[in-house]
């Protein structure tokens, strides 16, 4: 029964509970208890609000039980990213310098999410700041990925894609600045979307580069998803980016799940050289299926793609020196005195907390990000990536000429180990290349399971592309190709992961559920 | 474009106030500068006749309507400062000397 709860997906769930067959708390307990059973091995959240969840649960039974008009996911617990604000829990972005920082306002998605009556079972790990691929930049340590423990879950989202691949959440929030959703999606086998820049309210998430951070919805399915997107989408005026218009009709196109007559681009640049064999097998026989399906596929080339990847590792750096700015030891987050230093100066005890606070990769880009934009180099650097970014667009406005939709594998390879690439930023940087370009443009793009590689026997991830505010698109592409694959393969491709270790060095729990790993 | 020099990570991480260990500017040189030489390709096709862009989707003067609404506490805004007195962020000296 247990088991059943947490394998099933979050519309399966919705049914049930709007049926009555089972309640809020039920639900919400069944995933408090395989966290507590397998969270010891996977690591994926920093807190667990077991308290709060379940009062959120109870509430939303009383709610129904007494006949009243609910949303559709209430009673569905969710996880989200340590990026968010939330009132009453522990913020921390993964870094030591907002370690037990309680915030004092909720962002607005999840405001949304308690608006929908969705119990938040906790905060997932994510690299610091959400500079990463891999959660190994995360100060609490790594998460790890169901498939193989030994291996990263993807980042920066990796809390969020481990936990709703290891059944301990049915949904997730994740936030994609250069693929921190879609890259964790396609490493552990889940579905992760990148709605439109300002498609989803930025207001409360802890801000990475500002021109590119985009919230989004991960699960297991394409359905869930859509109906998460739903919920967390749409216009806010506290975010002066937000799109001031309805959300696309994703729900409508995932359940349609059509793509007869739609023209499917496959990107030249994106899945020659560099990408696992056992990745590029399983997008091509994706691509296949959509034929199959309906589809009509053209090639598409965008030749300024080459440069994505150098222009986002000056923009993002650029941006995020400014926004890393704020924490400067003086209203919240960690305080820190310079050693030796008699009555410390303001900019003395700011220089000591932020390199006792900060982590190497943060550093690293900071100070990057302010090279990049000081005076003599700022037209050769931020000015030039600034041009490619125009380029891209030009590139994605070309493309979408001829095609609907373009399509991807979504990452280069399958989840490497633990440890294999932190001691290189540039090899860790070259996860995103496939990803980054969608981000510059502002674009939305979502990940889904196309596989498992020959090689290695981890999942593959497919990743399809629409134009801005066509969200729609990728679900129907999505829902079609999942439903093909799903046929294929005779069940979800999740249900071939291997059985986690349960109970297995469970970190200590208190009332108030688990602390934050130091 | 030039090479980034250990005095030059010295001098920005002064700007950016990180107080770099030794160790940490030995590693960081190294590193920043394999990462400036690989991003550096990005003048090669920034010509003058592209336009940067600055933001995904254009969107200008955006305001929101000059109403009062409420606003956090006092109490909620200090509850999480490393130091506080009569309801004010409590700092270290801002000015040099006596």
């Amino acid at each position: 029964m247990t088991s059943d709860i947490t394998r099933a997906s979050a519309a399966v769930l919705a049914d049930r509970l709007s049926r009555k067959e089972i309640s809020a708390v039920e639900a919400t307990q069944a995933h408090l208890d395989r966290i507590e059973a397998v969270d010891g091995s996977v690591k994926a959240f920093l807190h667990v609000d077991a308290e709060g969840a379940l009062a959120t649960a109870r509430e939303v039974d009383k709610r129904r039980i007494a006949g009243e008009d609910l949303h559709i996911l209430a009673g569905v617990p969710i996880a989200v990213k340590d990026i968010a604000t939330t009132m009453g829990m522990p913020t921390t972005a993964g870094s030591k310098i907002l370690a037990g920082w309680i915030p004092p306002y909720d962002a607005t998605i999840v405001t949304r999410l308690k608006a929908a009556g969705m119990p938040i079972l906790g905060k997932t790990n994510m690299d610091e700041f959400a500079m990463g691929s891999s959660t190994e930049h995360s100060a609490y340590g790594p998460s790890h990925n169901p498939w193989d423990l030994e291996r990263i879950p993807g980042g920066s989202g990796g809390g969020s894609s481990a936990a709703v691949a290891s059944y301990m959440a049915p949904l997730a929030i994740g936030t994609d600045t250069g693929g921190s959703i879609r890259q964790p999606a396609a490493v552990t086998g889940t579905v992760g979307c990148k709605p439109t820049y300002g498609g989803v309210s930025r207001y409360g998430l802890i801000a990475l580069a500002s021109s590119l951070d985009q919230a989004g919805p991960v699960s297991r399915t394409v359905l869930d998803a859509a109906l998460l997107h739903s919920v967390i989408g749409g216009y806010d005026p506290m975010d002066s980016t937000s799109i001031d218009a309805p959300v696309p009709p994703v729900l409508e196109a995932a359940r349609r799940a059509d793509v007869k007559g739609l023209r499917i681009g496959v990107v030249k640049e994106l899945g020659g050289e560099g990408y696992q064999p056992g990745v590029r097998a399983r997008f091509e026989e994706s691509v296949q299926l959509l034929v199959d399906a309906g589809a009509e596929v053209v090639e598409v080339s965008c030749p300024s793609f080459d440069y994505a990847l150098a222009a986002y590792y000056l923009i993002l750096p650029s941006e995020a020196s400014s926004n890393l700015a704020k924490f400067d030891a003086m209203r919240y987050g960690l305080r820190v005195l310079p050693e030796g230093v008699k009555d410390p100066s303001a900019e003395q005890v700011m220089a000591a907390s932020r390199d006792a606070g900060f982590g190497d990769e943060v550093k690293r880009r900071i100070i990057l990000g302010t090279y990049a934009l000081s005076s003599g180099y700022y037209d050769a650097y931020y000015g030039s990536a600034q041009k490619v970014r125009t380029l891209i667009q030009r590139d994605f406005a070309a493309a979408f000429e001829k095609a609907d939709v373009l399509v991807s594998p979504t990452t280069p390879t399958t989840a490497f180990k633990i440890g294999e690439k932190i001691n290189d930023p540039l090899a860790m940087y070259l996860n995103d290349i496939a990803t980054i370009p969608a981000n510059l443009s502002g674009i939305p793009g979502i990940s889904l399971p196309s596989g498992l590689a020959d090689e290695d026997g981890l999942p593959t991830g497919i990743q399809i592309l629409a134009p801005a505010t066509r969200d729609e698109r990728l679900y129907g592409v999505g829902a079609a190709l999942e439903a093909a694959l799903v046929q294929r393969w005779g069940g979800p491709l999740l249900a071939r992961a291997p059985e986690l270790p349960t109970g297995a060095n469970g970190a200590p729990t208190t009332a108030n559920g688990r602390e934050v790993r130091a | 474009m030039s090479a980034i020099s250990r005095d030059d990570v010295a001098h920005l991480a002064m700007l950016a106030r990180i107080d770099l260990s030794d160790a940490e500017l030995d590693k960081m040189s190294g590193e920043l500068a394999i990462i400036l030489e690989s991003v550096a390709r990005v003048s090669e096709v920034a010509t003058d006749d592209v336009p940067p862009t600055s933001h995904p989707l254009p969107m200008t003067n955006v305001n929101r309507p000059d109403v009062v609404r409420p606003s956090l506490t006092a109490e909620a805004v200090l509850a999480a400062a490393p130091a506080s007195e009569q309801q004010r962020f409590s700092v270290p000296r801002i000015l040099d000397g006596d």
